[in-house]
């Protein structure tokens, strides 16, 4: 570990900087989070579940709008709901995985107090933890959209994706979804095991209000404002620009393409500022009240 | 060697918890789990901390290593304030909780130990090795590709202890490492716990336990505590030898009798405990000297109490604890008792 001794047998370390600590707890949480999720089974059982979870999530979105909302594939509306839909499997993924593995180190594995104990960055970390769930729902949402155009006939031409837009909102998004994730992290380094549920209350409230499967217009005037002022909105906002060419939200169609983005990268600065703040105040807390290996889990 | 140095040192160590009252709704009470504790631990020690349960031993051990905040005093973690730079102290430190099956269970037994080094930095190769080294140290070698799920809960604890030991760390802290585990795995452990500090002059080892027989054995220097006060701390054999000048017995009486009130009148009882064991009551005396001894006789026998066994011992840190807190150590450890030694 690159040591070397001086008089008096005093130990001097090599000292790799904070953000070699930081990459390096990225790195080793990004394979830790990998081995994890794949390794519940065997790889063939795996890659067979990666592939039918995302249809049957999509089978039944298809379901839900054609019996219960009784409308058509043909409907401008469709596309609007199926690629919100697609690109929600990474709220799920990213926002609930970088909050869910507190309460799994703490409580499943009984290893955040070990982790704590490291040399490591704690928010890098846990942002790591969600890189796999960020790799397996690209996977998911690049079947969801394949099945979409094969078998339901969305039009998404290759050659009239704005890829450069795509790629641009997917990398803002996933980071606005990842600081999010640390904040609920935040939380749940307070609280018992059942913060899961204000996770999942966290992404639902996302669901309704960032024009996932209805746009922003549908909304009471109050909740059109909360969507307005939520980075998500934006992220599907500038998606849907990019495949579809058409962002499907009648309160936003104002707004051109770089203003969508610059709003959602904002809204992203603003928000892992919040995270990152809010996160070390709650360790602060935590380690005030001695919460770091909590047991909840009864 | 000029001046000492210390691995460890706290300043009036103090923490306390607020506690929901059950009895009354919305209300808290106040629990000191350590009370001005100060200690100084220098480098090249095998440091213990013994105590019973909830004698403020984990309290201390998680505040060093950065885990929980002090409530009042400073301690010093490799020369580094735990609260000011706790990010500097993780550098220096690693930890060992007994008695708990921590683990990635869809990890290897290896991959486990691994990934921990990773964070620590180590080359892959050199981790690699030290892990085999280690695995065969507590004798899971053969487990080395086993997801640690199919662990007992003893291979599990095996296998922290293993880690704690991995990236070699300049202060070690090891909280009842041995608690739960057999005989022969219990030896092995303390054996190449002792062999370890030896042959790293420059590291430091703080060992919690409730085992009397382990801290005597392994410890360079003991820090006895209760109810979070540091009662005496010196070398094992110090403390035995501040009991030099009283005489130690064991007696074993029969029937199961609570005789406390009756010693407690005796001249020359200076501290007794006494526990049921087998249907037969066994007291522990210290005894101002052994001229005290007849008189307690004399007491039993008036109690109608027939005496089965009556043994000089040595001193003990058990007899040392009880001098001091005036309860035995097994008394107060709920299932405390002797290690597998």
């Amino acid at each position: 570990m690159g040591e070397a001794r001086m008089g008096h047998g005093e130990r001097v370390t090599a000292r790799p900087s904070r953000l070699a600590e930081s990459w390096r707890s990225l790195k080793v949480a990004a394979w830790l989070g990998w081995q994890i999720e794949s390794n519940w089974t065997d790889p063939f059982l795996f890659a067979v579940y990666s592939v039918v979870k995302p249809v049957a999530g999509a089978l039944i979105l298809v379901f839900m709008y054609l019996v219960v909302a009784r409308g058509g594939l043909a409907n401008p509306l469709f596309p609007y709901i199926f690629v919100g839909n697609a690109f929600y499997i990474y709220v799920n993924g990213v926002l609930l995985g970088v909050s869910w593995a507190v309460i799994d180190d703490r409580e499943h594995y009984g290893m955040l107090k070990y982790l704590y104990a490291a040399p490591l960055n704690i928010c890098t970390y846990l942002v790591g933890r969600g890189v796999a769930q960020t790799a397996i729902a690209t996977v998911a949402t690049a079947i969801t959209l394949l099945f979409g155009v094969g078998a339901l006939g969305i039009k998404i031409p290759p050659g009239g994706v704005d890829w450069g837009l795509l790629a641009g909102a997917l990398v803002l998004g996933l980071a606005a979804l990842a600081f999010l994730g640390l904040l609920l992290g935040g939380a749940t380094l307070l609280t018992a095991r059942h913060n899961y549920f204000v996770g999942q209350g966290v992404a639902g409230a996302l669901y309704l209000l960032s024009g996932v499967v209805f746009p922003l217009d549908v909304l009471p005037q109050g909740l059109r404002w909360v969507g307005k002022s939520l980075p998500v909105t934006y992220w599907l906002e500038a998606v849907r620009r990019a495949l579809l060419g058409d962002g499907g939200n009648e309160a936003l169609r104002a707004l051109p393409t770089g203003t969508v983005v610059l709003i959602l990268a904002l809204s992203t600065v603003v928000l892992a500022v919040a995270s990152v703040l809010f996160f070390r105040w709650a360790e602060r807390i935590a380690h005030r009240r001695g919460l770091l290996d909590m047991q909840t889990m009864h | 060697m000029g001046a000492r140095e210390f691995s460890i040192e706290t300043q009036d160590l103090t923490r306390v918890f607020r506690v929901k009252r059950r009895e009354a709704r919305g209300q808290t009470r106040e629990v000191v789990a350590l009370d001005r504790a100060t200690l100084a631990v220098e480098r090249g020690e095998l440091f213990g901390v013994l105590g019973p349960n909830g004698a403020g031993k984990t309290t201390l051990i998680k505040i060093l290593a950065t885990l929980l905040s002090p409530t009042a005093g400073t301690a010093r973690v490799a020369g580094v304030d735990v609260v000011e730079n706790p990010w500097e102290v993780r550098r220096h430190i690693g930890m060992v909780s007994g008695g708990e099956s921590s683990g990635y269970g869809l990890l290897t037994v290896e991959e486990n130990l691994w990934m921990f080094s990773q964070f620590y930095g180590m080359r892959s190769g050199e981790a690699k090795k030290r892990i085999r080294e280690l695995l065969e140290v507590v004798g899971l070698a053969d487990r080395a590709k086993t997801k640690i799920y199919h662990l007992s809960t003893g291979m599990r604890q095996k296998m922290n202890f293993a880690r704690g030991f991995l990236t070699d760390p300049e202060v070690l802290f090891l909280d009842e490492p041995t608690i739960g585990l057999d005989v022969q795995t219990a030896r092995t452990l303390r054996t190449f716990t002792r062999g370890w500090i030896d042959d790293h002059p420059d590291r430091t080892i703080l060992l919690t336990t409730h085992y009397m027989y382990e801290a005597d054995e392994l410890c360079d220097r003991v820090a006895i505590i209760d109810q979070g006060r540091v009662l005496a701390c010196d070398a094992p054999a110090a403390l035995k030898r501040g009991l030099q000048g009283e005489a130690v017995f064991r007696l074993t009486v029969d029937g199961d009798r609570d005789l406390g009130p009756l010693l407690g009148r005796v001249d020359g009882v200076q501290r007794f405990a006494h526990a049921a064991r087998d249907g037969h009551t066994e007291l522990d005396l210290i005894l101002a000297d052994e001229n005290a001894l007849v008189p307690v006789l004399t007491a039993i026998q008036g109690a109608g109490a027939r005496l089965l066994s009556l043994e000089k011992r040595e001193p003990t840190l058990e007899d040392v604890f009880l001098r001091l807190v005036g309860r035995s150590l097994t008394e107060v450890s709920e299932g405390g008792g002797e290690p597998p030694r």
